[in-house]
């Protein structure tokens, strides 16, 4: 019996394991695993175009003496934080809407609707884009019945802008509605009661309380928009030069795969930064 | 266990059965299809093209399809040996593919070589010490394609014509450092336009750079004829009917002008690939492709049409569709696309002779991020 029992135990365990493992399996195949290839790879160096396991850097040593290296990634930077804010101060008023004015039960269908865009492919919904804002577009013609200069919208910053915005306003919506959903109503009443005008609640109460979930809007907008290839190259694509479509013009070209993982690298780095950063800002606590 | 029990005899009549049963399928696979592999641009395993062979030869073309030359050698760099029968490229890779011994040698006297106009029989970067190992199967000139809307071929006849102020932001580029360097050298005068030494290369570079502000955007394929067709950009160097035919087809008022400068020429081969298993089939599938039918086939492919380099391919042309014949200017008697090339007029598209394709590249990688 106790054999049995022992048996019993084992295979509770192994039941227990099974269902736990999917997490540090996963974690191990599809994040450590390609990180670990990747600074790798980075040391790696290609010859006649086959990628050769080497410790080299080559690979470092071409990308960061690259002329244009800090101008592109200022760029990049500088456009997704742009991004970022302004779709951030975009969704505001909605999230605001969302969470004060209307009834729940209302705002679980506003929420559906504002997430209903990623129920279609991200591609295709760029490439529509291209049709609204080209030449003979709808918003170009627009502007053209009005007097306006009804030119192409393609390859501006206005379309790369909406192009991020395509991709991130659904999430900044998201994540601002539910940090303002937890404000504390008490606080707010309690506020009002005492004579505070609708901007000193929002500015006192509102914004200090919600302050985490906005700033990791921002946050999210602006990873989004910093890795983001397909609008930089088929919206902003002649004007806007991006880090992603710098590393995709090095792979590309000559199949320079660990010149693309040194690129890869670097934009980690920098948002692992920029997250470890705004996260602390975040939660910092009141009074700092 | 005892319900079950067989004897020597029905088991092995039993078994016999089964093990025919379960043998069959590869007996019907044996009178299967047989498959031919290919390396290639899009478009060219197009049913239209290559379903004539697969229904002759009772065989079925597996594609895969690439989007650049380096793509395709890092592709078959890649790949075990012999999983590529047929390789189409760029002739200028040819001879990267002859000298990574990727490309079997041919037999000249299995293509109707005899047939072929004079300048493209023993083609550059095919033959070496007198062997043949790719076939010329099909080309087409790059210059300057413009939206008539906004140019005229008049005006085309220029290069210069993309400096106008009139064309700020609406001059487009196709995302390839090759025909756009190769172009602007055209343009700085260099006789041979990839046989740049260091001065003058830097020269087509600084050139590049003042045509910069001019340019709206950097196009692939597909980019590329949606910009132009828009109205987007009004012109694009460096690119030829193998865009604006398609466009054409559609009713766009596109052309493509050699400006007085000079163009280019593409040009793409056949070839076998090394440890191909199939190399009786493959050979059979480029003699196709240089029969009549598969050089109509090919000179009127639907992703990007082209010129061919038999005469029967053009007689053909002419006989089965003239108006393609004389859109493509493949006019057997009299003036015809040929004399651009007789003229001096077309240089073909090359590698870099004095500077390494990685030079090119970043350069123009360099140029985009300017």
């Amino acid at each position: 019996m106790s054999v049995l029992s022992a048996k019993l135990g084992l295979r509770r365990r192994g039941w227990f394991a099974l269902w736990a493992a999917p997490l540090p399996v996963w974690f191990a195949l599809f994040f450590l695993g390609p990180m670990l290839l990747l600074i790798a790879m980075s040391f790696w160096s290609v010859q006649n175009y086959r990628l050769t396991p080497d410790f080299s850097l080559s690979a470092w040593t071409y990308v960061l003496s690259l002329d244009f290296l800090w101008s592109t990634f200022w760029r990049s930077y500088g456009l997704s934080l742009l991004s970022a804010v302004l779709v951030s101060l975009l969704a505001f008023p909605a999230s605001y809407a969302m969470a004060f004015l209307i009834s729940p039960a209302r705002r679980l269908t506003f929420l559906g609707l504002a997430l209903a865009p990623f129920f279609t492919s991200y591609l295709v919904r760029i490439y529509s884009l291209q049709v609204f804002l080209g030449e003979g577009g709808v918003l170009p013609q627009l502007f053209h019945s009005v007097g306006l200069s009804g030119a192409s919208l393609l390859n501006s910053y206005t379309a790369l802008f909406l192009g991020h915005a395509t991709l991130t306003l659904p999430v900044v919506l998201v994540l601002q509605t539910l940090a303002l959903g937890n404000v504390d109503r008490t606080e707010m009443s309690a506020a009002v009661n005492l004579g505070a005008r609708p901007l000193q609640v929002l500015r006192h109460i509102i914004l200090p309380a919600a302050r985490p979930g906005l700033t990791l809007g921002v946050l999210f907008a602006f990873l989004l928009s910093y890795a983001e290839f397909v609008s930089a190259t088929y919206l902003g694509g002649g004007v806007f030069q991006t880090l992603p479509i710098l590393l995709t013009d090095l792979i590309r070209g000559g199949q320079q795969w660990p010149r693309a993982a040194v690129v890869s690298l670097l934009m980690m780095a920098v948002l692992l930064l920029t997250s470890l950063v705004t996260v602390a800002w975040a939660y910092r606590q009141k009074g700092n | 266990m005892s319900n079950f029990q067989f004897s020597r005899r029905a088991l092995l009549k039993n078994g016999l059965t089964a093990g025919a049963v379960l043998a069959a399928p590869s007996v019907v696979r044996a009178q299967e299809v047989r498959e031919l592999t290919m390396l290639t641009w899009a478009g060219h395993a197009d049913p239209e093209v290559v379903g004539p062979f697969e229904q002759a030869h009772n065989v079925r073309i597996r594609a895969k399809e690439y989007v650049g030359g380096d793509q395709m050698l890092a592709q078959f760099a890649q790949s075990p040996v012999g999983t590529y029968d047929v390789i189409l490229a760029d002739a200028e890779y040819v001879s990267q593919l002859y000298q990574a011994d990727y490309i079997e040698q041919l037999d000249p006297a299995d293509y109707p070589f005899d047939d072929f106009f004079p300048e493209f029989q023993k083609f550059e970067g095919h033959w070496y010490d007198d062997r043949l190992y790719a076939v010329f199967l099909r080309f087409g000139f790059l210059g300057l394609s413009h939206n008539l809307d906004a140019i005229s071929v008049s005006e085309a006849r220029n290069y210069k014509a993309m400096w106008q102020e009139n064309l700020r932001g609406k001059v487009g580029q196709f995302d390839w450092h090759l025909p756009n360097f190769g172009t602007m050298s055209l343009i700085e005068g260099n006789a041979a336009p990839f046989d740049l030494d260091a001065g003058a290369w830097q020269q087509v570079q600084d050139a590049a750079l003042t045509l910069r502000p001019q340019v709206r955007g950097f196009y692939d394929y597909g980019g590329t004829l949606s910009a132009l067709r828009s109205g987007e950009v009004a012109a694009i160097p460096g690119i030829g009917d193998w865009i604006t035919g398609v466009l054409q087809r559609d009713g766009a008022n596109v052309a493509t002008t050699i400006p007085e400068q000079g163009g280019l020429q593409w040009t793409e081969s056949l070839s076998i690939g090394k440890g191909s298993r199939n190399q009786d089939l493959a050979k059979e599938f480029i003699r196709y492709m240089m029969s009549p039918r598969g050089q109509v086939a090919t000179a009127t492919l639907k992703a990007y049409p082209a010129m061919v380099p038999t005469r029967a391919g053009w007689a053909m042309l002419n006989e089965t569709n003239p108006n393609e014949a004389a859109r493509q200017n493949m006019n057997l008697a009299g003036a015809n696309a040929l004399d651009e090339i007789r003229a001096g007029r077309i240089q073909l598209r090359r590698l870099p002779v004095q500077q390494s394709l990685e030079s090119w590249n970043d350069a123009w990688v360099r140029y985009k991020n300017a």
